[in-house]
Formats: structure tokens, sequence, C-alpha cells
């Protein structure tokens, strides 16, 4: 029966601190770095070395908690979780279990103008491990006849945020990761780059019929980078899970892998071959017990965040949901846009022109924000100049375009190139004549009643005035033009 | 009081007032420790490397401070270090094949601290694998043996920094105390051996046993060297979160001699069945000296010690299991090449690795394992619990407790090897400071019937050193026995 079914979904996501050194050693945390350039007998796991913990990742992982609207325990511990993997140099993580930092929270998001809470059930401290590279004549990992490890990243500070099973489809999943993404740009604990890895996410699905209290099998999902891969994968294994349940079959629980380009999930390993990590407190590190006052002077102290910011461009600025869910999801160009508000730029034309002409143009110039040569001041000359009539759209597409180039003033631009607007009759009549004489077969249609093919002949005049003329008065001019014929 | 013996068999305070007075070089007090290392060690085995050229590198640049007159108290004198406390540039093996060609790159802190205050490293000492086990016969090079009798064991796991300390092959020695590593062998072997406070000296550089129990503890010829040396190591160091942050008293201040109104509580529980006979006497006849002096002595019952031996061998292994873990070959220490880093792993380990350390690894695994957790490792958690409050109730009405250290004076090589459970009793008074974190130390207070030393242990309070000190010194003083164990006495003005 269609619509029987239901989708439940819980993501688990990692996220890299950008603090300055790692979580337990005075190395520096950056990425990129030359291998086995950032370590030392603490990160490397060398005999007899200790971890001590780094005070600002705990800074950090309580802003974390705190914008999740979790509670802080007054006590919680680390504990090691035991397994044998080359790239980690103790063969046990430093993590936490029973007792994480943070617990009970909750993200809101936006999904088709609705809002949906989502539950956090924890948010919890670790190391991150070092990365193995497999190498081979054949470059195939089954192939390899040799493994380098870089431990860079070991001992990174890593946070994992668990979210409870209240995500029900593919674009809700996507939501909460972009939602959760820029609470943690604007607090500006970590780089928040799928592509880097500082941020990733493993997403546990299963299916039940609607109305069932109890939860289908679970099934956990890995290798997704990138949100757009997150949708793709869930898609996959929703329908691959509903068929399966239709055809009668029984689900297993098991630990798929998202195949990026074949767009499928395959089997990595079953709920029996699944470790037993063996936790238990560590004992080299005194419990956490964070001060209550510096807590409660963190929450103080919390920048917006996106929810609000979104509701209050939308409830203050009048913005629609759409421009102000892009807005709000980045930092940079929040920042961008607000200044450009401060600067006297129309709200409404202004989040239209930063997130879709100008986002367009800086995606096609593949150049970031926040090292562009264009700012505020240049939005906001555009939205002045549009509106007071001074240049047309396409002349301001024109002007923010070189903006965007050299940096220069927009209205430099504007009379450099001759994109002022041009409303006087004189000259628009004599490109407007020429159009005429140059198109017999178009002006004819329009006469014979075929009004369509009017805003062809207003392009050829916007075109033959180099994007200078006021399309308003082009189109009157032609109308009275051909009518009066 | 040890006057007219070899420079290597006086105290150390004896050697550092001869220093200060010119009367001797701390290059002669090493040159006569590395001359009956030469003498003895074919024999003892206490040494698994010599560093005898830096020893007298050291030792000259110790003279010239010295001479210079702003020279701390341990400067010149020379140390042993047991074979777990890493030293850069000087290989470090944990008495293991797995780490038989490891090197440091990094100082542990309490010989970093040590090095700085101008001390002579003679070498790093014999002990069993990962400091597991009683009778030092659990080292991969061979045991140690006893300098009282060749035939019998100098204990364990610091058998090396005992024997040393006891045959004049170092003027004093640092080992590690995770279940009486430190104090059974100080008793076998007839020197002082101190247990500090959990906490209180830094374990950075120490090779993990089991972490929340490890500490590192002293060997000296005198409880007065035994306050120096602790001294010159104890304190906070940043690169330990679990050291502690009090500021650190004087110990020297503490040994008046004065024990007069002390209370004295002599554990029950320490006298039951398995003792041998002239260690009880000879604790009791020690107590009766304090008692002598103006000491309140009582007895005292701890009542769950029956339990600390189960609950140590479900904690300390549960944690050990982890510690090895690093030892895969993938980084350091030996490498047995398999198919894939899996099977290379799993060769690596099973050559690298002793029986003991094996038995202790699965026993530990086990333990920790799902389903197992609470029944085990969490129970063993509850009964440490237990013994704390014993030891709070206990200190509530006694400053210092009075056990033997160990059951018996030193058994012979072998005599325990097959019978594990046999082994794990020889530190059944040792255990509970280390579940508790408490201070304990080890005192020589005679010999038995065949001529080996018996060792009286006290225990004190938390960060209560000085209290440890003050009842030790006075016994010692009160004591004041002439201890020579046979394997020096042959040896004449060796050092001269």
């Amino acid at each position: 029966m269609a619509g029987g079914y239901e989708t439940v979904i819980g993501l688990e996501c990692h996220v890299e601190l950008s603090t300055a050194t790692k979580m337990f050693c005075g190395c520096r945390n950056e990425f990129g770095a030359p291998p086995n350039t950032n370590v030392c007998p603490v990160c490397l796991g060398l005999p007899g070395s200790l971890p001590v913990p780094n005070e600002r990742a705990i800074e950090y992982i309580v802003r974390i908690g705190l914008a999740l609207d979790c509670e802080i325990a007054p006590r919680s511990v680390f504990h090691r979780k035991n397994y044998f993997y080359p790239d980690m140099p103790k063969n046990f993580q430093i993590s936490q279990y029973d007792l994480p930092v943070c617990v009970n929270g909750h993200l809101d998001i936006e999904v088709d103008g609705e809002v949906r809470r989502v539950g956090i059930t924890r948010v919890h401290m670790e190391e991150d491990t070092g990365k193995t590279t497999h190498g081979s004549a054949s470059g195939r990992i089954h192939e390899a006849d040799y493994a380098l490890v870089d431990y860079n990243r070991a001992g990174v500070p890593l946070v994992e945020i668990v979210s409870e099973p209240d995500i029900r489809t593919p674009e809700e999943a996507g939501a909460y990761l972009r939602e959760l993404r820029a609470t943690l740009e604007a607090l500006g604990v970590s780089d928040v780059r799928m592509e880097e890895g500082s941020l990733r996410c493993d997403a546990n699905i299963s299916t039940r019929r609607v109305g069932e209290e109890g939860f289908g099998v679970k099934v956990e999902i890995k290798n997704l980078n990138s949100i757009r891969s997150l949708e793709r994968a869930l898609r996959y294994e929703q329908e691959r899970q509903r068929a399966a349940l239709e055809a009668g079959e029984t689900l297993v629980q098991e630990t798929r892998h998202f195949d990026e380009d074949r767009g499928t999930t395959h089997t990595l390993r079953s709920k029996e071959e699944a470790f037993d990590y063996r936790y238990f407190p560590e004992p080299d590190l005194p419990p956490l017990e964070p001060d209550r006052a510096w807590v409660e002077a963190l929450r103080a102290s919390l920048p917006e965040l996106p929810a609000a910011k979104r509701a209050r461009y939308e409830r203050e600025l009048g913005l629609r949901p759409e421009p102000a869910v892009l807005l709000a999801s980045s930092t940079v160009q929040a920042a961008f846009f607000e200044e450009a508000v401060a600067l006297g730029a129309d709200p409404v034309a202004a989040a239209n022109w930063i997130t879709q002409d100008l986002a367009g143009m800086l995606n096609k110039a593949k150049v970031e924000l926040a090292e562009a040569k264009v700012t505020p001041r240049h939005v906001a000359d555009v939205v002045r100049l549009v509106a007071d009539g001074t240049i047309s759209a396409t002349g301001a597409k024109q002007a923010l375009e070189v903006a965007l180039e050299t940096g220069e003033e927009i209205e430099a631009i504007v009379e450099a190139r001759g994109l002022r607007q041009v409303t006087d009759t004189a000259a628009l009549a004599a490109w407007v004549d020429e159009v005429i004489a140059s198109n017999p077969g178009p002006v004819e249609q329009y006469r014979a009643g075929k009004q369509g093919v009017l805003g062809f002949l207003v392009g050829q005049v916007m075109k033959r005035s180099g994007g200078s003329a006021d399309p308003r008065a082009v189109n009157e001019l032609l109308r009275e033009r051909l009518s009066g014929g | 009081m040890t006057e007219g013996r070899d420079l290597c068999d006086r105290s150390a305070s004896e050697l550092a007032e001869l220093l200060r007075r010119g009367e001797a070089s701390s290059v002669e007090v090493t040159r006569a420790c590395l001359a009956r290392m030469d003498a003895l060690e074919p024999r003892l085995n206490a040494y698994l490397t010599r560093t005898d050229d830096l020893a007298l590198e050291q030792a000259a640049r110790a003279d010239e401070r010295i001479a210079s007159g702003d020279a701390p108290a341990v400067a010149g004198i020379p140390l042993a270090l047991k074979d777990v406390l890493s030293t850069r540039g000087v290989r470090t093996t944990c008495g293991s094949r797995i780490l038989e060609t490891y090197v440091p790159p990094f100082d542990c802190t309490p010989w970093a601290r040590l090095s700085e205050a101008g001390s002579v490293l003679l070498g790093k000492t014999n002990c069993d694998e990962f400091a597991m086990g009683s009778s030092n016969e659990n080292s991969a090079f061979g045991p140690v043996r006893n300098p009282w009798d060749l035939d019998r064991v100098p204990g364990g796991s610091s058998g090396g920094s005992a024997a040393a300390v006891a045959a004049g092959e170092a003027v004093w020695a640092l080992g590690t105390d995770t279940g009486g590593s430190v104090r059974q062998p100080a008793a076998l072997c007839g020197v002082v051996g101190l247990k500090p406070t959990y906490g209180l000296v830094s374990r950075y550089g120490l090779i993990a046993f089991a972490s929340s129990l490890d500490t590192v503890g002293t060997f000296t010829r005198s409880v007065r060297d035994a306050a120096v040396l602790l001294q010159a190591i104890a304190g906070k160091d940043p690169m330990d979160a679990t050291s502690l942050p009090d500021p650190v008293p004087d110990y020297l201040a503490a040994l008046t001699g004065e024990v007069r109104g002390l209370r004295v509580g002599v554990i029950t529980e320490a006298f039951g069945e398995g003792v041998q006979p002239a260690v009880a006497a000879g604790v009791r006849a020690a107590v009766d000296r304090l008692a002598d002096l103006g000491a309140d002595v009582g007895e005292v019952s701890l009542p769950h010690t029956d339990y600390a031996l189960s609950a140590y061998y479900l904690i300390a292994p549960s944690e050990a299991s982890s510690n090895l873990a690093r030892y895969d070959g993938v980084r350091y220490g030996l490498r047995v090449e398999g198919r894939d880093s899996v099977e290379m792993m799993a060769r690596t380990r099973g050559a690298g690795f002793g029986p003991e350390v094996k038995r202790r690894i699965m026993l530990g695994t086990y333990a920790l394992s799902a389903g197992y957790y609470e029944a085990y490792y969490g129970q063993a958690q509850k009964v440490r619990t237990l013994i704390i409050r014993d030891y709070d109730a206990a200190f509530a009405r006694y400053d210092v407790l009075v056990s033997p250290t160990s059951p018996t004076t030193a058994f012979r090589l072998g005599e325990k090897v097959d019978d594990p459970l046999a082994m794990y009793l020889s530190d059944v008074f040792t255990i509970p400071a280390n579940l508790a974190g408490v201070p304990a130390i080890s005192v020589p207070v005679g010999l038995d019937e065949t001529g080996l030393p018996i060792g009286l242990q006290l225990t004190a309070p938390v960060l209560r050193e000085d209290l440890l000190l003050r009842v030790a010194d006075a016994l010692e003083r009160e004591l004041a026995l002439d201890l020579r164990c046979p394997a020096i006495a042959g040896q004449g003005q060796s050092g001269a």
C-alpha cells in the first residue's frame, strides 16, 4: 500500500574544532601540513606520554552544547574506546561514553516554510585519528602492498553530535546538516568544511509502518562527503528498504557504505562483525567539572545563531523565508548583507542581489565572498541606483560584475562604461526607429496582433543601447510607434 | 653510620656531606659504583643498560657545580632508574622484547628534575616485563638475583633497582609501585622503599602498567635519603593531569626522631595465615620499640583486605590491556612482518610479549568485554571504594598503620613461577595502599633465621609522607641496624 511506510533518520556528526592546538598536547592543529610534522610524544602515543586536556576545546564544546540548548553536565568523564587500527597511535581513542559533556538539546530546522524540532541526544568530546593512505602499483586498496600513516590529524579535538531519530525525510536530514553547519560556523568553533573532513556525518536510517511506535531495523550509512551525498544516499536507502519490505524480505542491522559514483549503498559489515570497544573510564584524565558561573558567562556571550537571525530577517527586515535562510546560514554572507543594509540599502533588494546575482557571479568566478573585491558598499550603491532609475537591472548586473573583478566604485563604473540609463526620448527614438527598420518581419507580426514579439523588439533596442536604455521607456515608445505606424 | 665502607655503600646524605666538604668527588663515587657493577653484574643482572660514559660526564659536571658552592642535595649522587622510566637517548625496554630497541625522545619528569639538579645516571635497571611480577623472573632479559642470597629472588617488579642499591651498584634508585613493586623488593633486599601518594610524583614518562595505580617510588639506604630523593621529584607537573597541585612540604624537617603520643595502628589482618613466623615476630618486635619510644600502639582492622587482591587483579590487568595495546609494531619497537597490518600486529605482539604479560592482557580484555564489565571491572571499582573507606575509618583512629611489607622474606628462584596465584599473594599487604592511593614505606627491621631481611610497612593518609618518614626515621635510629648483604662482603675497598 502506497504511503504505508515511514522513514526514521538520526544523524551522528563529527566536528573538528578549530582550536590552535590539539586536544591533549601542544601540537598545532592545522589542515594540510606536510605529513607527520605536527606530532609529539603525546599525539604519537609514545610509551609514557600522558594526555592533558585543551581548555579551549572544552570551552568550544560547552558553547556548542549551549547553542543546541543542551544541559551541560556538572560532571562528565572521558572513556577509552579500545580497538586496533594503524592510524590510532594508542590503539584506543579517548572519547566519552555514558557521561558526555552535553545532553538533551535540540535544533530547529525549516523545511518548506515549516519549522521542525530535531532532538539532540548528546554532544561529546573526543580525539581524531591519523590518516592512512594505501599504496600499490595498481592504486587499488585491496591490492595495496604498503600503507602510509600521517599522524598530523591524530589528537585533533573532535566533537560528536548525535541527533534523536526525529528526522523523517532525506530533505529534512539535509536541512538539519545545513542548520548544524551554519550554527557551528556562527559559533566560530570549526571550519565546518565537509570536503576537508572538518565536518563528517554518518546516518542511521530505518523504515516502519506509519503509526508504529517501535523502530525498524537500523542501517548505518558511512562515507557521506557532502550534504548532497547525504540526501542521495538516504533517498536510495529509503527506497531500498521500502522495496525490500514490500517484497516481504527481512532487513538486517548493518553498516553500509555509500558509493558516490553509483549513488547506491552496499554492505560494509554486519552487526555480528561489530567491534566490542571495551569502554572504561580514562584513568589518565580527571572528570570534567565545568564551573557553573563560567558556563553561564559562555551562555551570555553566545553570538546570534542562524535560527534567530533568520527570524529577525523575516520579521524586522521583511525578507521572504528563502533568502532569509540562505543569508542566515552563512556568517560571512549575513555580515555582508547587514552592512549593506546599514549603508542604506533596501533589505529585500539587497538580499536578492546578494543571494542570487552576486552568489552566481562568485560561484562562476570561483571566489569566496570573504576574499572577493566586492563590498557591501557596492551592493548598497547598486540597489540605490536601480531604485532611483539611474541604471537598469541589466546595467546594475554589469556594474557589479566589474566591481567584483576590479573593486572600483559603482558610480565610477557606471560613468566609465556608459551604463547610465537613457530616458531621453530623442536618443531612445533613434534606436527604436533603427530596430523597426531593420526587423520588418517581427514588426509585421506585431501589427498582425502577435503581442509577444514586443519583448524581442525591446531586447533589440536594449542591445543597441548597450544596456543603457530604460526598458520601460523603450516599451512605451515601441508601442506608440508601432500602433501609430 | 656507614663510615669505613666503600663510597658506593654509603648513604646519599653522608656522600653529599663528603662532596660538599671536598673529601670525595662525584667522579670517585661514580667510579666506585661502576667498579661494583663490574664485579657483581655477572651474578646479579640488576642492570639492563649501563650508561658509564654519561655517568662520568654528569659526575664531572656535578663536581664543578658542587665546587661553585650552590648545588642541590642530589647533585653528584649516582642513581639507577628502573627501565620503565623513559630517558631521552637511553634505551628503555620495560624488560620486554617488544621494546628491546626502543630509545625514548624525551625524559620522564622525575628524571628530568633530578638531571636538572645534577644527578648522575648509572643505568637502567632490570624489572619484571612492564612491571608485571613480584620476583623479577618475568624479565625478558633474565632474572635479577638477590644480593643476600644469589639463589633467591630480589622481589619485583623493581627488583633491579632494589638489588642495585642493596649491593652498592647505585647509591639510590627510582622504581615504580603499582601493587607493591617498590616496597616488596625493598623489603626482600633490606633497603628503604617509599611509595608516595598517587599523584604526588608525576607519571609523565613512566611507561604505564595500570595508570590509576602506578606511582614512582624511591629505593634508598636510609629514611633520610628517601626524604631527600622524594623532595627532588615531588610536586605538580603540567604534563600529568592526575598530578596533585598541593605544595610539597619540607620532608627533612619532618625527621624529628619524635614519635611520642603518635597513634600507631597494627593491622590485624596482616598477621594471619601465610605470614612467615619470623616476619610476624620481627615486625611485632619493631612495633614494641615504637611503643618504647612513646608511641600509642593499638590494633586496627581493615575488613575488606581480603577482597583487595581480587579487585587489583581485575583493575590492573584491565588498564594494562588498554595501555599495552599501542605496542603493535607500527611505529616503534619490535615488528614481525605479516601479510597485512592485522597479521603484522598479531605476530609482533605474539613474539614481543612474555607469558605473564599475555596472561594479564587476556584477563583485562575479558574483564572489560561487553556483558562482563559490570560483574568484573565495575565490581572491582566498588571494592576499591570500600577499601578507601576502610582506610578512612582506620585513619580516624590512628596516624599511621603497621603491617609486614611482604608475608615472607625472599623466596627461591623458580619457587613460584608455575603458580601465579601464590606469586600474586606476595603482594597481599602492599596492594591496598595502591587501590586507595595512600603513601606507604617499607623499612628493614631485622633478619630472619636464615639471614634474610624483613621489611616493615608503614601506611599514612594521603599526602602525609611527612608522618611516614618521621616514624620510619625514628624506628631506623632506634633499631640502628648495620645491614650489609653477603654479596658485598667479599668486595673489600673495591671502589678505591
